[in-house]
């Protein structure tokens, strides 16, 4: 479904992803794991198209989409839960959600919504409050039910994890799981090795800007190189 | 206080222009970043292109849509053509791009029509109405509800319709509004054509009480940002505060200072903010307080 071919990125002249190749096929949760800088959320910019390449291509059912604008990509079925959240904070939890199904026909928003007030109950008894004012676990929340707002088809999801309760942690991963039933295809970033190696059916380990290790998730986290340098084994 | 009231009057009524530059300035801002310096030049078009297009046999309403939509066409056009090819740009040359434009739109206005002042009659007769003395025109009045009018409907669309919605996301978070599949320079575009509109109106309620000329929007964008900075840069609500206060201000140092001071009054409202409260009356804010 998702192919990027050996790409490179960078901010301004400096080069953060040195040829990156990856995989992900329909129906697979993978996961994209890697130390702090390793460029993990840089590739996901690249995949939405809000940075662009410098060389390489990145294809989406078998489509090169690299020079679509990233609202071109949203409508072919590319959803991005961005790091650390990034909701509309003055905005209320339900013009948070309407907005992320801002590339679908208006008669299909009242029914993603009714699915996304389903699926998290807590923003349902929040819909009028202001994105700011939610909670960490709750924004997470919403920045998911707002990716989920566009019916992807593909979904990133960069840490989706960070700085929350183990609690809490562990229902957005269960949530991440289930969505895979109804058919969405899932890259998930996570710092959280175990976790992500428990979800995922195939994983990705990424350093300094290169993928150095690939394998399913059975057998990375039996790899001596994994337990040592990322589950501290 | 029949006095009191006169000043009060004219002041209100100027603000409220003065408000509407503002809110340009504010629409612009918050979805780009952008000051546009030539927001006064919308208001000098909406004027002219109405007294012309009248003065050619047009009739008045016509007229007053004509330039409206020369003056949208005009601020899209400023969008396309010379701030979206500097896109990335630093704040400071986008600022310069538009005093540039101002610049060039004052000359082709002056080529284009011709240099001397001119006005519309007024919308609803010129009999005062006398109210506790003082003598307020119906124009003034109209001035009023039609800004106020104005300010609704930008309420309204920015709370209540999607693309509305789209602008305040921009402006709150512009890589979660890319993310979501707004297309952000698309949203910046329809900024500039909002606040073109928003300005020509303003231009053509004034003209049949302070005139026109091809040079007018140099005080008004002036006077507007004195207005949108006193008002917090960014804030609409703080943008109609703003407008009225510098208006009245002007008003009252004109009637019981002097009237040599009047166009000093945003001078120093701007130095005052700057010195005094760097954020404004409001604080920082962005399009939260709408
Ligand atoms: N906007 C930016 N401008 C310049 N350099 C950047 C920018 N964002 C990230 N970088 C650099 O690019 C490299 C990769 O950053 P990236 O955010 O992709 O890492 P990451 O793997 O997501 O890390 P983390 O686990 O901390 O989120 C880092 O060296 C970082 O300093
Ligand atoms: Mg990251």
């Amino acid at each position: 479904m998702l192919r990027i071919e050996d790409v490179v990125s960078c901010y301004g002249r400096i080069e953060v992803l040195h040829g990156v190749s990856l995989e992900v096929g329909a129906g697979e949760i993978v996961s994209l794991v890697g130390s702090n800088g390793a460029g993990k959320t840089t590739l996901m910019r690249v995949i939405s198209g809000i940075l662009p390449l410098t060389r390489g291509r990145i294809l989406f059912d078998d489509q090169p989409i690299d020079r679509l604008p990233a609202h071109v990509r949203v409508a072919r079925g590319i959803a991005q839960v961005p790091e650390a959240r990034q909701v509309f904070g003055p905005l209320s939890v339900d013009d948070n959600l309407r907005l992320g199904a801002f590339r679908r026909h208006a008669a299909d928003t009242s029914r993603a919504l009714d699915r996304i007030y389903n699926l998290f109950p807590a923003l349902a008894e929040r819909r009028a409050q202001s994105a700011g004012n939610l909670s960490g676990g709750q924004q997470q929340m919403l920045a998911m039910g707002r990716a989920l707002m566009s019916d992807p088809r593909l979904l990133l999801l960069d840490e989706p994890s960070m700085g929350l309760a183990p609690v809490l942690v562990d229902q957005i991963l269960d949530t991440v799981a289930n969505l895979r039933k109804d058919g969405v295809t899932i890259l998930l970033v996570e710092q959280n090795v175990n976790a992500a190696l428990a979800i995922a059916d195939r994983a990705y380990v990424l350093e300094t800007g290169r993928i150095v290790l690939t394998g399913s998730s059975t057998a990375l986290a039996d790899d001596p190189r994994i337990r040592e340098a990322y589950l501290g084994l | 206080m029949a006095e009191f009231l006169q000043f009060a009057f004219s002041g209100l009524t100027v603000g409220a222009i003065y408000a509407l530059v503002a809110l340009g300035f504010t629409l612009i801002y918050n979805a780009s970043g952008v000051i546009n310096f030539a927001q006064g030049e919308f208001v000098m078009l909406g004027g002219m292109v109405t007294v012309f297009t009248h003065a050619a046999g047009v009739p008045l309403p016509l007229a007053a849509l004509i330039a409206l939509v020369v003056a949208i066409i005009v601020g899209l056009a400023l969008y396309r053509l010379a701030i979206e090819p500097a896109r990335g740009a630093s704040p400071v040359t986008l600022i310069i791009i538009t005093i540039g434009a101002s610049i060039l739109l004052r000359g082709g206005a002056s080529l284009t029509f011709d240099k001397s002042f001119h006005s519309l009659p007024p919308f609803a007769g010129s009999k005062p109405l006398m109210i506790g003395g003082a003598a307020l025109l119906p124009q003034s009045l109209i001035v009023l509800a039609g800004a106020g009018a104005i300010v609704i409907a930008l309420w309204y669309f920015l709370t209540r319709t999607l693309s509305g919605k789209a602008i305040l996301a921009t402006a709150a978070n512009r890589l979660a509004a890319r993310l979501v599949g707004i297309n952000t320079n698309a949203v910046v575009g329809l900024s500039f054509g909002v606040s073109a509109a928003i300005g020509a109106l303003g231009g053509i309620l004034m003209t049949p009480i302070t005139l026109t000329s091809y040079d007018s929007g140099t005080l008004l964008a002036l006077k507007g940002f004195a207005a949108a900075m006193l008002g917090s840069m960014g804030n609409p609500l703080g943008a109609v505060v703003g407008g009225l206060t510098v208006g009245l201000l002007e008003a009252f140092s004109a009637g019981y200072i002097s009237s040599s001071y009047k166009d000093a009054v945003a001078f120093l409202v701007i130095l005052g903010v700057l010195f005094l409260m760097p954020q404004g009356l409001f604080g920082r804010g962005g399009m939260e307080r709408v």
